[in-house]
This record gives C-alpha cells, structure tokens and sequence, in this order.
C-alpha cells in the first residue's frame, strides 16, 4: 500500500487582530491616531513577506485553527472527518486542497486532489447550465475533451436535461445543486475531498450523492469526508478522525470515532436564544428567551440519537398575565413538510391549570419519546397564542437540529428511508401454508 | 479513466513557503484553458441583459470621442498637426480604453472573484490575466469603427501599422497587466484600491495625449513625459495609423523597459502574497 497522503505536524494560524481593532467603536483618539499610522502600517506590510506571521498587536489576536496534526491516509481509503464547526476541519480541507498554506508543517499528496469544497464555485447566474459545466469544469481543472467525453453523464446525473440551454439565475436551488453536484462528481481526482455537500438537496439526490462517492472510494481512489450527518459518515467511511479546537483528539474506526464524538458533547450548540431587540414589540406581553434541543442527560446538543429520548425546552417572559394561552412547537423536515404540531396546553387539565399564567418567566418543556424521527436535519418552529383571540409570537425556524439513526430499526441495510418518521413498529410474521 | 487519471500520479508537497516565490508560470501554462474559460465567462456575461449588448463597446470611446471633439477640437481648438480632430482623438482613445479597461478590470479580478479564490485552487494569475485579455474583443469591436473613420477621411495607414499595432498593443497590455498585479494583490487586503483606480485612471489620462497632441507639452518637459509608456504607445498609434509625428525614439524604449520592470516586480510580487489570498479576501 502507497500513502496517498501524509500530513506531518501542521498547524495554521489565522490573524484575527486587525478585525478587532478595527471595528472598535468610541475610541475616537485611538481611531485618529491609527488612521495617520495606517499609510506606514500599508507600506510596511507590503514588502513584509507573510503579514501573517507577524501580528500588528503581538497579544492574542490570532487563533489557531488547526494546531499540530499529523495523521497518514493510504491509497484508497476513505477518512472521515467529524467535529463541530470551527474545529478545523474545513481549514484541514483547504490545505490539502492547497486552497491555503499551512502556517508550519508539511503536507505531501500524492495524485490530483479534486474539492468539493463548495460545489457550484466560479458559476455565474446569467450562463446557461452548459456554459456553466464547461466553466465550473475548467476551474476544477478538467481539460476540455474531459468535459466533452463527460458531458452527457454529467447532465444525465444533474436531471435538468431539458433547462440546459437556461441561465442557472432561473434554476431552482435544487437544480442548481444538482448540476453543481454533477460536475464536481465527474472529476477523476486520484484524491476526492468533500465537505459537506450533502446538507442540501432532496433525499433522492443524497442518495446519488452517496453512490457515487462510494463508486469512488471503490475505484481504488482516497477519499476525505466531511460531514455533521453521522449516519453519513457510518455509511461511507472505514476510519474517522475527531477534531476539536484545532486538535487530533483520536483516530479510530469510524464507529468508535462516532460514539466519542456524540458522547462527548462537543457535537454543535442546540440552541436558539432571543435578544430582547429582536422581539417585534407587538408580541407584548410575550417575550421568548431560549429555546434548547437536549438529549437523554439533559445536555444541550446539535444532534440527537433517534434511538433515545430528547426534550424541547423553550423559556419565556410574560411582562403581563395572558388568559387562554397556548405555547407550542412545530416541527417540519428540511424541505418544508410538517411533522407534528404540539401545545404545552393540549392536555385539557392542563389548560385548566396553566391557561392563565401571570407575569413572570417560565419554561415550556416537552419529552420528544425515542423512535419518531428518521435521519437527516429538522426545523423547530414556535408558536405562542390565545386560541382565536391572539397569536402573541411565532418563529416558524426557531432551530434545527440533527437526527442520527445509527441503531435504529433498519439501519444493518445501509440505504435512506424515505419518510420524515422512523418508527419503531412491531412486526408479526405468521407461516400461513407450506 | 482518463488520459490523465492513467499516468503515475505525481506527488505534491504543500508547505509554508518562504521568501521569494518561484514564478512557476509552467503552471500557469497548464491552466491556460482556464484562462480561456474565463475570458469566454466574461465576454458572455459582459452585456448580458443589456437593450444595446456588444454596441456598448461602440457606444463608450464613440461618445467619449464626440466629447473631446466639442471641448477640445471646437471649443479650446488644441493643434492636431493638421489631422480632423475625431480620427485624432479616436486612433488614442482606441489604445487608451483597452489600457484602461484592461488596469481597472485586472486590478479587480481577484476580489470579484473571491469565492473561487477561498474555495479552489488554481493558479491566482489566471484571473488578473483573463481579464486583461479580455478587453481586446472590445478593442477589436472599436478598432472596426476607426477603420470606417479612416475611410471617411481618406487616410491610409502606412504598412509599418501591421507590425506597430500589435507591438504598441503589446506595450499597452504589459504597462496595464503590470499596474494591475500590483493592485490587484494589494487589493486582496486593502479595498482602499477600489477609490484609488477611478482617481489613477482619470489621472493617467491627463499625463497621456488622448486628447490633445504630445507636442504641446514644453521640451524641457518631454523626456519625463514620455517615461510614460501610454504616452509612447499612444504615439506609436497616431504615428502608424495617420503618420502623425515622428516613430519610435529612445524615450519609447526606456518607458517599454519601465513596463516590463513594473511586470516583473509584479509578476513576483502577486506569487508571494497570493500564499495568503484565499486567508485575507
């Protein structure tokens, strides 16, 4: 076995001091004397080589996004690469994909690198979807007879056959996505880096997605894979490696690095809080604070295991009582379908005893039982309201969070279930006749 | 598979570089269909939804030329050696908005383009350099319009235009390319470029005899005057296609060499900063 890529002790320092400064307000002397420093500060930092590593203010003003890493990947493998956002992983895929130079260390690749770090990249809305392929292909590094010999595959798998001759302006973004998805696919990269494509688009698609970068990975090509969607990740890759805060915290077989990951509490804040300025006062007297999605140990989290139960909490103000009130949620898929609506009051007793609530802060809490959901990403909408009197708040995309099915019922086939619900069901097989 | 997929893949070593980057223009040489693809991009998005379209290209130094001819030809009566006033201002204001249009979109190029750059990689100076050549398929529109100019007042061109043209063409592109790596590279951190260039461009403009003749300018004043390669190349214009004034001098090969020290300076300049590109646009 060949090493496809080796990554030896790098890390990557971003400067973030010049935004700080910046963007201070009130301190008009400073402001001055900086505005008469900054003309000497540009000439400086012309013929100064890399500004990077010397920070105008040598305090804090930088982070490390990626801070020793080192790990070897063989030919024809397939990493995951899990953590939650702003652990590096992105960064991670931009060095390897030579977007960004690492501030120390070395990187040695072996064969073409082909990113899907954001498909869709360099397409212009006012080109048809056509002159968008050969474009989108050019940047990805394609020949021109690469695209010709790929063209009609590539159209077949974005399915906008007929609005080929379009500008993608007029295009759905779905199509658009699929189209974008359908070039950066046909790339024959040696080495294929993804990062997080699959958060859009229809089931369907995801699923093409999927297959065709399985068929990669069994081409005998290495492939890097990010993802939030765990499920994904168990699906697609052998191995997994955890960042968090810039760090390697473990490299392991992917469902060993998956179990660390979701246990560990690092998965991404499931939570939504209000400022009172963002409150339109014509809620009055109703004002939302915080809204958390938990797991089973009351943990606030971003992902939630369908194979547990999980709690709703939704906290709010009343500067004044409201009789007759009703607060609940509403909770749909991605794609805009609901998938059940539910009040704190729908028990009549206990609309008796909480439909008239005084002033004071209170928290809505609601036990989401295990085996509803099926994977993917859903929306939390809220509602607060005096049935037929009064809507007092709604926020229809309060939060979002993720499921993750690994365990459900089904999941020794490895495929997408269709339907926004995953229900545990008891089966009853009977022998009726030899 | 591919042709490309089939060969022994080469290993790449990403690391930080230090001091004085390698040009590695053979790079950019594998990339050239790239540069292709986003010269086509730009000429087809370019007057997209537009009444008039590629008119435009006609419509600009057309007007800019019916200006000069009223300020400068009727109203302060500048001396044009004899030659109309409209094909004088017209065979400078030719050269002149490709030189322009090639500096303002170049010096653009790389933050109007900074998904790209924070997303793909691909050698940078495929933008600054596409963009620049684009504006010759307007020059080209343009240059239709002073052939029927120069018909219009029978003025035959001699047949040191066929190789001069290109040549003060070339000059053109290599002063504006240079200015516009520069701009482009320093304009990836600091925006303050997009205020500079409006002010740069119409500046370069007064120092340059678009509208008025070389000669008007007082000899103790020539030689610095003529350091500036866009008055040489403007010149060599009316000197190759009206026979107006004298050919190429020495002044015109200190300013070409000028060009080529900003190219590159440039040229070395943009590969060192474009390590940090996709981190600070």
């Amino acid at each position: 076995m060949t090493t496809a890529i080796s990554v030896k002790n790098i890390s990557k320092r971003y400067d973030i001091g010049t935004a700080q400064t910046k963007f201070r307000y009130g301190m008009l002397r400073e402001q001055i004397v900086d505005t008469i420093k900054a003309p000497f500060r540009f000439a400086a930092s012309l013929v100064k080589r890399n500004p990077q590593l010397a920070p105008r203010n040598s305090g804090q003003n930088f982070i490390w996004a990626l801070k020793d890493i080192s790990f070897d990947l063989e030919e024809g493998k397939v990493l995951g690469i899990v953590g939650r956002n702003g652990a590096g992983k992105s960064t991670l895929l931009k060095i390897l994909s030579r977007v960004t130079e690492p501030t120390t260390g070395t990187v040695s690749v072996r064969g073409r690198v082909g990113s899907l770090l954001e498909v869709g990249t360099g397409f212009h809305p006012e080109l048809t979807g056509r002159e968008n392929i050969f474009m989108n292909g050019a940047i990805l590094g394609m020949k021109r007879a690469e695209i010709d010999s790929k063209f009609d595959e590539m159209v077949d798998f974005s399915e906008v056959g007929q609005f080929i001759d379009t500008p993608v302006k007029r295009y759905s973004s779905g199509m658009y996505l699929r189209l974008a998805f359908a070039v950066a696919a046909h790339l024959e990269p040696e080495i294929l880096v993804v990062d997080e494509v699959l958060a859009v688009g229809d089931a369907e698609f995801q699923r093409k997605c999927l297959g065709k970068m399985s068929d990669v990975a069994q081409q005998g090509r290495t492939v890097l894979f990010v993802s939030h969607n765990m499920s994904a990740i168990l699906r697609l890759t052998q191995e997994a490696i955890v960042l968090n805060k810039g760090k390697l915290l473990m490299r392991a077989p992917t469902q060993e690095a998956v179990d660390f990951y979701l246990s560990s509490g690092q998965a991404e804040s499931g939570e939504r809080i209000w400022d009172a300025d963002e409150v339109s006062a014509a809620s009055a007297p109703f004002r939302p604070t915080r809204l958390t999605v938990r797991d089973r140990s009351g943990k606030v989290v971003d992902t939630i295991r369908s194979t547990e139960s999980s709690s709703l909490e939704f906290e709010y103000e009343l500067t004044a009582p409201i009789t007759g009130l009703r607060v609940g949620i509403y909770l749909s898929t991605m794609r805009g379908e609901y998938v059940f609506t539910s009040f704190d009051t729908d028990d009549p007793m206990m609309f008796e005893k909480f439909g008239a609530r005084s002033a004071g802060r209170y928290v809505s809490r609601v036990i989401l039982p295990p085996d509803i959901f099926n994977e993917g990403r859903y929306s939390v909408g809220v509602n607060a309201s005096s049935f037929a009197v009064k809507r007092y708040f709604m926020d229809e995309n309060a939060l979002a969070f993720n499921v993750d099915i690994s365990g459900a019922p089904g999941t020794q086939w490895p495929e997408p279930r269709v339907g926004p619900i995953r229900p545990r069901l008891e089966w009853k097989i009977e022998k009726i006749s030899d | 598979m591919t042709e490309l997929t089939k060969h022994e893949p080469t290993t790449i070593y990403i690391k930080p570089s230090s001091g004085l980057a390698a040009l590695r223009l053979g790079d950019l040489w594998k990339y050239r269909e790239l540069v292709f693809f986003m010269i086509w991009r730009e000429l087809k998005v370019r007057y997209k939804q537009t009444a008039l379209g590629a008119l435009w290209a006609i419509i600009q130094p057309v007007m800019t030329m019916l200006v000069f001819n009223f300020l400068f030809g009727t109203v302060a009566k500048v001396p044009t050696d004899g030659i109309p006033y409209p094909i004088f201002a017209f065979s400078a204001l030719l050269p002149w908005g490709l030189f322009a249009a090639a500096l303002n979109q170049g010096s653009r190029s790389l933050t109007a383009n900074h998904n790209m750059i924070s997303k793909i990689y691909f050698p940078r100076l495929v933008l600054p350099i596409s963009s620049v050549l684009a504006g010759l398929v307007d020059f080209a529109i343009s240059f239709v319009i002073l052939v029927g100019m120069m018909f219009y007042y029978n003025i035959t061109p001699s047949w040191t235009a066929l190789w001069a043209l290109p040549l003060f063409m070339l000059l053109a592109i290599i002063t504006a390319l240079g200015v516009a790596l520069w701009l482009s590279a320093i304009n990836v951190k600091y925006r303050d470029v997009n205020y500079v260039l409006p002010f740069l461009t119409q500046f370069w403009l007064f120092i340059t005899p678009v509208a008025y003749s070389a000669k008007v300018i007082s000899d103790q004043w020539q030689l610095v005057y003529s350091l500036n390669p866009m008055a040489g190349v403007v010149n060599g214009f009316r000197w190759a296609l009206l026979n107006a004034g004298s050919g190429p001098d020495a002044a015109l090969y200190v300013s070409a060499a000028i060009s080529l020290l900003v190219l590159v300076s440039g040229l070395f300049y943009f590969r060192s900063m474009e390590r940090t590109f996709a981190d600070t646009i």
